[in-house]
């Protein structure tokens, strides 16, 4: 980022004089402040000022909403909120680490700590929160921490490294996170709450006892009711917290999550009017008492309110922006505090009137002490509003309950059937999207409204993945996209869009049909499954599909009699084809180590069959410019070096690609070379909906780039963090975290569990990125399959995978034996002669296809 | 075609035939190309009826429809291109992405087992 300094300040000033535009200065850069510019740059603000920003941490703006993910292999860029070159391209002023010391409103002037003096004509402040320190005493004792910013979670993994035990001090929303990233770090945590129960200011008894419930059977230890009155030298840790009912514990690390406050200092001090007990006073149009300054976010009181979450702040942002770009009407009228997350696991929802304060009103509650489910609904007097809700183990109906609160939509008869559970096992009813009226916001992270996803669908957008590319629903906290799933089904139902998943004209089916059917009816060739279930002779489009399922199935020999006919070109010649027609050779290399001995086999081949030879991104050696006819001399050769075929050219896995780890590197904390060996031998061979590309880093540093591959293996000290469904290429999409500290055994029984899923349940030539992004629940529903196991199923894709590695042949080797399958290898069936079209000349020394006029100018000759 | 016919071509009814191989060097809806004078067609057997087109694919200038997928499009028996992925009527050679293209077709006879090619091509003409 740019630092502005001093001098270019004032020019720039002097620049935006003349050229007739406006300062504006934002105060603060972190989520809500750099929402706030997004939107501005979106709403053509830049057109109007010259926009300076000042951040007093040393990162433009990261996400704090998911700050714990840090201690789970998420990087300070990976949180990062700003894409890259935004500023610059922008043309935005960043100035970072530095802080505004003063405002002077008289000159229209703001001060920093360094003495920078930056005029503004209009000014907003977005400078945020800051987290509540209770001033027990001992409080600033060494290893005492707050949970706010990337520097703080340095300092608390640096502590976590020679301490045992943590505690954190608060057991709100906040302070559960905390203790969350206090477990990652593997310390004995305790939560202690003030309160007499969890969370106390969003859900209600009988939800804080079974989210306490949950809780505790994570191995956290929960204390209530604990009032702190100091904290001293501990016996066998570092501290001692004493209570006032004279308990006390013993702990290494403290960590205070006990609320927020806001930073108005900087406003207390240039005389704006704050409130009673602190926050910066807006008004609807988020001014404050000077015209020429807002305030938006957590600093901010509207109505005699803070708002503490995300969204508000994004709300008052629009409507900054709104007010400097000249559009009027929209003004901040408050906001829904209704939430929903994951709190170590535990799903927890809070809507609306959750504690039922509203006179007279009714409640239903559900307890399910085998589930571990806990819900709540609060209903007005007339039976007539949803007023609120608290659901904790299970917050399935938080879409459809929030829109009927924020709607005003009338609940059935009997009210208690929207938290029932169906006596099928199903969710609840709850109601139809068809029932929201248009303007019923479904994604209050980036505020898009029902009619918005309405449009977008009319407008082309057919699957979730260019939903939320073009709308951003669901790409904020993602609470949302079941719901939106929802709105899409409906509106391609309405639009009367048959959403068709036959594969072809000759199969009424999808791929996961077809998948399932061929297992089911045990079907072992494409005629079978055709004559079963299709019509017509079949086309290039279900044939490698279904070839590609026989595979996956039965993993039978693919130029196996009955199923060469239906294999590409690729499958069926054991190479990838080029554009002159020649083929492609590409050994296995399992996690990219190779012997200097076959190095030199493939070596010697490629020279004496002049091929061309290039290193693959994968770390392996492509040999180009193999004829049909070679294919068979050159794979004997490489077969008798000890190579099996690389399946470059399959549906399958491509490489496990690996840095040395710890075997060679000084910062290697395991052996991810080997990981990668066993990994690539384990699935070598396996047939898929597309490629599998995977990757084994050694430490954190990831090196093997396993954060975009389909399944990515990361080294920690305390075992393997497993990334699934990155994708490099064309559409880059970063791996989810799936699980975390992984033994070897674990890590290979979900990468199985996963591969088999995928297989069983994705689309034609459909990555696992784009499989992931259309999977219904996502990360969430994954993980519930797989790691416990919710549809049962985990034992039969376990054995599945077993029967496939089990029957793993090279299918090279066993070509080679094959002399039936050997004379499909030649050009022509009636000459020994080559294709005279294929012609080579050099270049740098190796071969290259000649151009069409290279080959006139060479026939001339 | 006016040449003295070669050993392995006999002329049948002014066609000149060439023989390329034996039916059962043929399986069913796989390709295989043969060199008839200079000239690459492949050859498909689908339902015991033998096809005959080009070789060489007018998108990619390769060799190589012979290793294309054989099936059916809305009743029309096609071969599709290995490398772009164009579809061709194996009766009549026309290109169903692009009308402007077609590939020649050839006469082609099974006699007493043996596979016949004529190079009297029966060209399409462009639409």
């Amino acid at each position: 980022m740019d630092v502005v300094v001093p001098a270019q300040c004032v020019t720039l000033k002097r620049m935006s004089e003349m050229i007739g535009k406006e300062t504006l200065v934002v105060v603060g850069n972190g989520m809500v402040g750099h929402r706030f510019l997004e939107k501005l740059v979106d709403a053509g603000g830049l057109n109007r000022f010259e926009v300076v920003v000042f951040g007093e941490e040393v990162r433009p703006a990261y996400d704090r909403v998911h700050l714990s993910e840090f201690f789970t292999g998420r990087s300070a860029e990976d949180l990062s909120m700003v894409s890259e070159g935004f500023y610059e391209q922008e043309g935005i002023n960043l100035v970072l680490n530095e802080a505004i010391i003063s405002i002077d409103r008289k000159s229209c002037e703001v001060n920093t700590a360094s003495g920078i003096t930056q005029k503004y004509d209009q000014l907003v402040l977005a400078t945020g929160s800051y987290p509540f320190v209770p001033p027990v005493p001992g409080h600033d004792r060494e290893n005492c921490f707050v949970y706010r910013t990337i520097e703080d979670l340095e300092a608390i993994k640096e502590a976590a490294r020679n301490g045992r035990v943590g505690a954190v001090v608060g057991g709100g929303l906040l302070g559960l996170e905390a203790a969350k990233a206090l477990k990652d770090l593997g310390l004995e945590t305790h939560v202690v709450e003030f309160a007499p129960r969890l969370m106390a200011v969003q859900v209600d008894d009988g939800g804080g006892a079974m989210l306490r419930r949950k809780i505790e059977g994570l191995g956290v230890t929960i204390h209530t009711s604990r009032n702190t009155r100091q904290i001293v030298d501990g016996e066998g840790a570092v501290h001692q917290m004493q209570f006032a009912d004279g308990e006390q514990l013993n702990t290494d690390i403290v960590l205070f999550s006990a609320g927020i406050r806001p930073r108005d200092e900087l406003a207390k001090s240039s005389g704006l009017e704050l409130g009673e007990r602190g926050g910066i006073v807006i008004d609807n149009d988020c001014r404050t008492s000077d015209k020429r300054i807002f305030a938006i976010g957590e600093c901010a009181l509207w109505s005699g309110r803070i708002f503490g979450l995300v969204a508000p702040g994004y709300q008052m942002g629009q409507v900054v922006v709104d007010q400097l770009t000249g559009r009027d009407g929209n003004q901040f009228s408050g906001a829904d505090m209704s939430t929903k997350l994951k709190l170590m696991g535990v799903d927890v929802a809070s809507i609306g009137d959750a504690h039922g304060n509203t006179e007279g009103c009714l409640s239903y509650q559900l307890i399910d002490e085998e589930k571990e489910v806990y819900k709540k609904l609060v209903v007005s007097k007339n039976k007539k509003k949803v007023l609120g809700a608290v659901l904790v183990g299970d917050a399935e109906e938080y879409g459809s309950l929030l829109q009927m609160m924020l709607n005003d939509m009338r609940p059935p008869e009997n009210p208690a059937e929207l938290i029932l559970p169906q006596t099928d096992g199903s969710a609840a009813t709850g109601l139809g999207v068809a029932a929201l009226p248009e303007t019923a916001q479904i994604c209050s992270c980036y505020d898009v409204s029902k009619g918005d996803l309405v449009n977008a669908v009319a407008g082309g957008c057919m699957d979730m993945g260019a939903l939320k590319a073009e709308t951003s629903a669901g790409t904020g906290c993602g609470g949302c996209t079941a719901l939106v799933k929802q709105v899409l089904d409906h509106e391609l139902t309405e639009l009367g869009v048959e959403v068709k998943k036959d594969i072809c004209e000759h199969f009424p089916h999808s791929r996961q049909e077809l998948y399932h059917l061929v297992r089911v009816g045990e079907l072992k060739s494409f005629d079978e499954v055709l004559a079963k279930h299709g019509k017509g002779r079949g086309c290039d489009i279900c044939k490698p599909t279904i070839g590609s399922v026989l595979a996956s199935c039965w993993n039978e020999y693919v130029l196996k009699d009955q199923h060469a006919q239906v294999q590409d070109t690729n499958d069926y010649f054991l190479g990838n084809m080029q554009k002159d027609g020649t083929y492609s050779i590409v050994p296995r290399v399992p996690g990219g180590e190779i012997t200097p001995d076959k190095l030199i086999t493939i070596g010697e081949v490629g020279r004496d069959f002049n091929l061309y030879t290039k290193i693959t991104g994968g770390q392996r050696i492509d040999l180009f410019g193999a004829r049909v006819e070679q294919l068979p001399e050159i794979w004997k050769r490489l077969v008798d070096a000890g190579f099996e075929t690389g399946h470059a050219y399959g549906k399958s896995l491509r490489t496990v690609k690996s840095c040395v780890g710890s075997t060679w590197c000084r910062y290697g904390v395991l052996d991810s070379t080997s990981m990668a060996i066993a990994i690539e031998n384990r699935y070598r061979g396996v047939r898929s909906p597309h490629k599998i590309k995977m990757a084994v880093s050694g430490c954190t540093r990831e090196c093997a780039e396993a954060q975009s591959k389909d399944v990515g293996v990361i080294a920690t000290e305390k075992g393997w963090n497993l990334y699934l469904s990155g994708n490099g290429g064309m559409k880059p999409r970063h791996a989810d975290l799936f699980a975390t500290e992984l033994d070897d055994e674990t890590l290979v029984k979900y990468i199985d569990r996963f591969l088999m899923f995928y297989i069983r349940t994705a689309d034609r030539l459909q990555r696992t990125s784009v499989w992931m992004d259309n999977l219904e629940g996502g990360l969430d529903y994954l993980r519930e399959v797989i790691i416990e196991d919710s549809l049962g199923i985990c034992q039969e894709l376990e054995n599945e995978m077993t029967y496939l590695v089990g029957t793993y042949q090279c299918e090279w080797k066993t070509t080679l034996s094959d002399p039936e399958k050997l004379k499909r290898f030649n050009h022509f069936i009636n000459s020994d002669e080559s294709d005279s079209n294929v012609v080579f000349v050099n270049e740098r020394d190796q071969i290259r296809p000649a151009t069409h006029d290279e080959k006139i100018a060479l026939k001339q000759l | 075609m006016t040449q003295v016919p070669a050993a392995n071509q006999v002329p049948i009814a002014n066609k000149v035939w060439t023989t390329v191989c034996s039916e059962s060097d043929l399986i069913q809806n796989l390709g295989v190309c043969a060199l008839v004078e200079g000239v690459q067609v492949a050859l498909f057997k689908v339902d015991d009826q033998v096809y005959a087109v080009d070789n060489h694919d007018p998108f990619s200038q390769a060799n190589v429809i012979s290793r294309g997928l054989v099936g059916d499009l809305e009743g029309r028996l096609v071969v599709a291109s290995p490398i772009y992925k164009q579809h061709f009527d194996l009766s009549t050679g026309q290109c169903l992405e692009d009308e402007t293209v077609a590939l020649n077709t050839y006469p082609v006879e099974v006699v007493d087992q043996r596979v016949q090619v004529s190079l009297v091509s029966v060209t399409i003409e462009a639409a």
